[in-house]
């Protein structure tokens, strides 16, 4: 940096010649940090600009800022795709299967944290052992049987196995959080004659919010982003996710890419709207997803 | 502990003992049993382990589980890199937060949206290409996803693209909650930054390492759908193919339910090997992070 602007004040390091040297293993470690942030940009950079080209400007250049602006991508895009209904479809699947996992996840985690039973344990043990196993092992009976009952290709059937693939994280989750709550709560609840649904009700659950807002947002997220279950289990037009719908209108316009990436920005809003104004959540949730519970 | 009637407990587990029961024990009891049929419909006549013999007959198989073995090798890249990354940014490097922010955003896209950039970047013509051959490194302007020697490797970068920023976050959470006097100890007994790293860093991270190792196990032989799906199909020819396709395009495009058990079934077993580490190393995990 030649020019000793304010910017460059705050960015160097002060006044090498005063004897402090240039440490140049720092300049490693961030060159090294800004080339993933670079390769993570990238992808990004050219999400953003391609809707923005026509196919003429993107096919003589695709890396350069469009020229000119051009914003009938996106009116092409939602002519050519279902976005909302796809969002429609996609939030059914994440309310109705997380609502109903996390009340029987709940209820069961009350009875694991807070009275005694046999076989607990290893109840316990097994039902987090669930959390490994792959949908796509469980997907052929599933499909297999909802068929049989008339049931294939309804809400019903595939909020169902949603609610079965995250309830044992829920179980886990919500298990180790009750238990972290003190008795002494609870005892004085039961001196002042609350039942036992009273007290997962009124305490419990109350006093659990943190983790029940972690839960949420990592169960919500799986749901969200889950594309077997909804290809083989929602298949029909009208029933189909956003991670299905947009497969297929990607394929459907792979030669018209700048379609495509409008397409692409319009599916992507949401959760990065979520992300932008619930970070903390979002970074905690998935942590605690994979590490504590 | 509340005192209840022996069976109270059993109430508040009925809803989530049938529902698991449902989507887990009745389809892992009847995926075994398809294994063993030839399936027409909702079931067929027995036939043993014909299925099996089948599949591992099948070169498109062999195919597959080859394919899974070496995503493995993406296991030992996200384990160096995020630790690295991780490391740097708990030493609140410049603009830790930011990069972390950064790291962390390819999370939030769905692998459907990524696997679609990423298909158009590396097209022959794509932007990937064009930037290669704009900074003259036109021999490496390859077709990535269209060779299928290369196909696969490529995947797997886009697989360690999305997957990175979690180890990094899951890390950067495991170092904050380290003792920081062995870090400063070391710094006054003149221990370079290499030293701290191996001798005083890398110790304490093994629990969270031999997680995320295992996690990432799990990820690379049966949690990879999505990504194959949506960026090649299998393709070229089956030059990505894997054992979840594998059972998707069996099942649900050839019409052979057995043969997608036989190996649904295989797949069951293989993550098995891996659930009774893991839980002893979350449980090892979590009792280090209490002390």
């Amino acid at each position: 940096m030649t020019t000793e602007t304010p910017v460059s004040v705050v960015l160097e390091t002060p006044a090498p010649k005063e004897g402090r040297r240039i440490d140049w293993f720092d300049i490693v470690k961030q060159l090294f940090l800004i080339f993933f942030a670079l390769l993570i940009l990238f992808p990004g950079y050219f999400l953003l600009i391609t809707p923005f080209k026509t196919q003429t400007n993107y096919s003589a250049d695709k890396l350069g800022l469009p020229s000119p602006f051009y914003f009938e991508n996106f009116t092409t895009a939602l002519r050519g795709g279902r976005f909302f209904l796809w969002f429609g479809n996609s939030l059914i699947m994440v309310v109705g299967a997380v609502l109903l996992s996390t009340v029987v996840a709940a209820l069961a985690a009350f009875a694991f944290s807070r009275m005694r039973f046999r076989a607990q344990t290893p109840l316990l043990a097994i039902i987090t052992a669930l959390m490994v196993i792959p949908p796509v092992v469980m997907i052929i009976p599933l499909f297999i049987f909802f068929s049989r009952m008339d049931m294939s290709g309804s809400y019903a059937s595939a909020i169902l196995v949603y609610a079965g693939l995250i309830t044992p994280f829920a179980v886990y989750m919500l298990t180790n959080f009750f238990r972290t709550i003190p008795h002494e709560i609870v005892e004085s609840a039961l001196i002042d004659g609350a039942t036992s649904l009273g007290i997962l009700m009124k305490i419990l659950v109350p006093l659990s919010a943190p983790a029940l807002v972690t839960l949420v947002v990592v169960n919500s997220l799986w749901v969200w982003s889950d594309l077997l279950i909804a290809l083989v289990l929602l298949p029909t037009d009208e029933k189909r996710t956003l991670m299905v719908g947009i497969t297929v209108f990607g394929s459907r316009y792979n030669s018209d890419v700048p379609v495509a990436m409008a397409g692409m920005i319009m599916a992507s809003l949401p959760m990065l709207l979520l992300y932008i104004f619930g970070q903390k959540y979002f970074t905690r949730g998935l942590v605690a997803g994979a590490l504590k519970g | 502990m509340l005192r209840t009637h022996r069976l109270t407990p059993f109430l508040f587990l009925a809803p989530m003992l049938a529902l698991l029961t449902f989507v887990f024990g009745y389809s892992l009891v009847k995926i075994f049993d398809f294994s063993m049929r030839r399936i027409r419909g909702a079931t067929g006549p027995f036939i043993g382990f014909e299925n099996y013999r089948q599949v591992f007959k099948d070169d498109v198989f062999h195919l597959a589980l080859k394919h899974n073995a070496l995503l493995l090798l993406a296991v030992p890249i996200l384990v160096i890199l995020s630790i690295l990354i991780a490391v740097l940014l708990h030493e609140q490097v410049r603009g830790w937060r930011f990069y972390r922010t950064l790291y962390f955003a390819p999370y939030i896209f769905a692998i459907p949206v990524i696997g679609i950039v990423f298909s158009n970047m590396l097209s022959l013509n794509g932007a990937v290409n064009q930037l290669l051959r704009g900074i003259g490194l036109d021999r490496l302007a390859l077709d990535w996803l269209g060779s299928s020697n290369l196909a696969l490797w490529t995947l797997m970068f886009v697989i360690i693209w999305r997957e990175l920023g979690f180890g990094i976050v899951l890390y950067l959470a495991r170092l904050l909650s380290l003792n920081e006097e062995l870090e400063d100890a070391g710094k006054i007994d003149g221990a370079n930054w290499g030293q701290r790293l191996w001798y005083i860093t890398l110790p304490q991270l093994k629990d969270v390492t031999e997680f995320y190792v295992v996690i990432n196990i799990i990820t690379m032989l049966a949690w990879v759908f999505p990504f194959v799906y949506v960026i090649t199909r299998g393709g070229p020819g089956n030059a990505t193919q894997v054992m979840e396709l594998y059972i998707y395009n069996f099942a649900f495009r050839n019409s052979l339910p057995g043969m997608a058990s036989a190996v649904a079934v295989v797949l069951f077993l293989i993550t098995l090997i891996f659930i009774i580490p893991l839980f002893t190393l979350r449980q090892r995990t979590e009792g280090g992070e209490a002390s």
